[in-house]
């Protein structure tokens, strides 16, 4: 049998990096996204706060992924801005808890940590599945991710199970009225588009996907 | 985008910079994190009163730091809620010992935002209390929305406070007053433009020459639904019925009203505005007791006006006549 393979703070730092790079392809998509239903910022703030954790990344050695989780959390907490900045930032300060001192995760403990992120989103927003916001592409992703790990699935497996659910959550967002956030403003004009955040979650557990797929295929 | 900018990426810190030039004598300005402080900053056992939110609506907040306002303002990237490291450095700038009060406008970004930097002031034990301003009557006040968004009272709340922080009253008399503000005025807008966010080059909405947006936030956000476009007369009536019929300014109550300019609308207009506002009250009995015409709370060049109206007693007209000394607002 061979041993599970662990989560290490070079693949966390490859998915973080491979999101910045993501999210710089898409910032046009998310910002006009978040024009229809919002205030026509959020690839652009997004972009901002990924592209100074991208660049502090490069420039600070870290061993422990506590320490990285909650630098990136910290970072986008004072760059990101708006509200996407405090839930993404609680998102990485949860995770950053869960991780505090170590160096490697099992890809179960890796699926808790991301799963206690998401409930701190859940708390700071207080938005509910169906409110048309992030929690509807990470919530139906924690699922799907917790599920197939038990399943036995490898965690590249379940991670692009988890995308796949995460995926499946954004679009579901196009026909539901938003109940929190700016787009709520809009009642019921707000269905019939994506919502912007629910998008960006997708981008996030995609390129976790991407990367730690490609770091187990690396070690095979 | 025709716009007198130099840089899209700088637009916030050249004219916070410009500020620093034009005030030197009422403000400071700090950046990185940025914030704009009040000259004479800290104010030995006086309370803070700190307000923010996204760039894109001066003079708010940044034109209402001096005497008998703001401490301290924090300004964020165009139309983002600022973040809580720059709350924090404002905060710790003009503490003087006596807590501090937080104008929060209810977005999303800003509540959270405010309320991160809230908690991390009470657990270095500085007191402080926070006055959430959602005033819109064109948001359902509801639990199946964020609620109601802060609109033209903020400006009012922070001079109401900031005269009652600068008279000495304590952080729980000072909050209890902005209360009795934000639950006593209502709100409400029009677009005839939209607004163009410098970083994005493009009107946030397109808003044909023969419509209006009803309902609109101060972030060129759509509002709640579009009509043809109407004469002054019939949009003030528009406006301001919906604000009568939400909150029970009866026969005989005494209002400040606030006709606030969104940026792109001559003051001529407003001016239109506020004669057939004027009417309306009289018809109703309702007395204008103060009254602030002009731009105040914007969304960059958007064209379009709020009206707000807030229920006023002697207390709060005290405070509201008391002197005032900042960028955009002194008497």
């Amino acid at each position: 049998m061979t041993p599970t393979p662990m989560v290490e703070i070079a693949s966390m730092i490859a998915w973080i990096n491979r999101y910045a790079d993501r999210i710089s392809e898409h910032q046009a998509w998310l910002t006009a996204l978040d024009a229809e239903i919002g205030d026509a910022d959020h690839g652009i703030n997004m972009q901002r706060g990924f592209e100074e954790v991208r660049m502090r990344l490069a420039h600070e050695h870290v061993d422990d992924l506590g320490v990285l989780f909650k630098g990136i959390g910290m970072t986008l907490l004072s760059k990101v801005g708006g509200a996407s900045g405090p839930l993404y930032g609680t998102l990485f300060l949860r995770m950053g808890m869960v991780a505090a001192g170590k160096q490697t995760l099992t890809p179960v403990e890796f699926a808790n940590a991301v799963a206690a992120g998401v409930e701190g989103i859940r708390q700071r927003g207080s938005a509910r599945p169906g409110d048309k916001t992030m929690v509807d592409a990470l919530m139906p992703a924690i699922i799907a991710l917790h599920q197939a790990l038990d399943d036995g699935a490898t965690l590249c497996a379940a991670l692009q199970a988890a995308a796949a659910a995460a995926e499946a959550g954004m679009k579901a967002t196009i026909p539901m009225q938003a109940y929190k956030g700016r787009a709520s403003y809009l009642g019921p004009r707000s269905i019939g588009h994506q919502d912007p955040g629910a998008t960006s979650a997708f981008l996030l557990v995609q390129s976790a996907a991407e990367s730690l797929c490609a770091a187990e295929h690396n070690s095979d | 985008m025709k716009k007198l900018i130099n840089n899209p990426a700088i637009v916030v810190e050249e004219a916070l910079s410009g500020m620093a030039h034009a005030y030197p004598h009422l403000l400071r300005v700090n950046f990185c994190p940025n914030y704009i402080v009040r000259a004479d900053a800290p104010r030995r056992g006086k309370v803070a009163v700190i307000a923010g939110g996204g760039s894109g609506h001066e003079p708010m907040h940044g034109g209402f730091v001096g005497l008998g306002m703001l401490d301290a303002a924090c300004p964020g990237p165009i139309f983002t809620s600022p973040s809580p490291d720059q709350i924090l450095a404002a905060a710790a700038a003009v503490d003087g010992g006596a807590g501090l009060l937080f104008i929060v406008k209810n977005y999303t970004g800003d509540v959270l935002n405010f309320a991160i930097a809230a908690e991390e002031c009470q657990l270095a034990g500085v007191p402080v209390q926070t006055v959430l301003i959602h005033d819109d009557v064109a948001v359902e006040d509801s639990l199946y929305t964020a609620g109601r968004r802060g609109v033209g009272v903020t400006v009012l709340a922070e001079k109401i406070c900031g005269a009652a922080a600068e008279a000495g009253a304590s952080l729980e008399e000072v909050a209890a007053i902005g209360r009795k503000v934000s639950e006593q005025g209502r709100s409400m807008g029009v677009a005839l433009t939209s607004c163009i966010v410098p970083a994005v080059g493009r009107p946030t909405f397109v808003l044909p020459d023969d419509e209006m947006e009803i309902g609109i936030g101060i972030h060129g956000e759509p509002g709640r639904r579009r009509a043809p476009l109407q004469s002054a007369d019939a949009i003030t009536d528009i406006l301001a019925t919906t604000i009568f019929d939400d909150l029970p300014f009866t026969r005989g109550s005494r209002v400040i009203a606030l006709v606030n300019g969104m940026g792109g609308t001559p003051l001529m207009e407003l001016y239109i505005i506020f004669r057939r506002l004027a009417e309306l009250c009289e018809e109703r009995d309702i007395t204008i007791s103060r009254n602030l015409i002009g731009n105040y709370i914007t969304a960059l060049e958007m064209a379009g006006c709020s009206l707000t109206l807030l229920a006023v007693d002697d207390e709060l007209l005290h405070w509201w006549d008391a002197p005032v000394h900042t960028p955009a607002l002194r008497w």
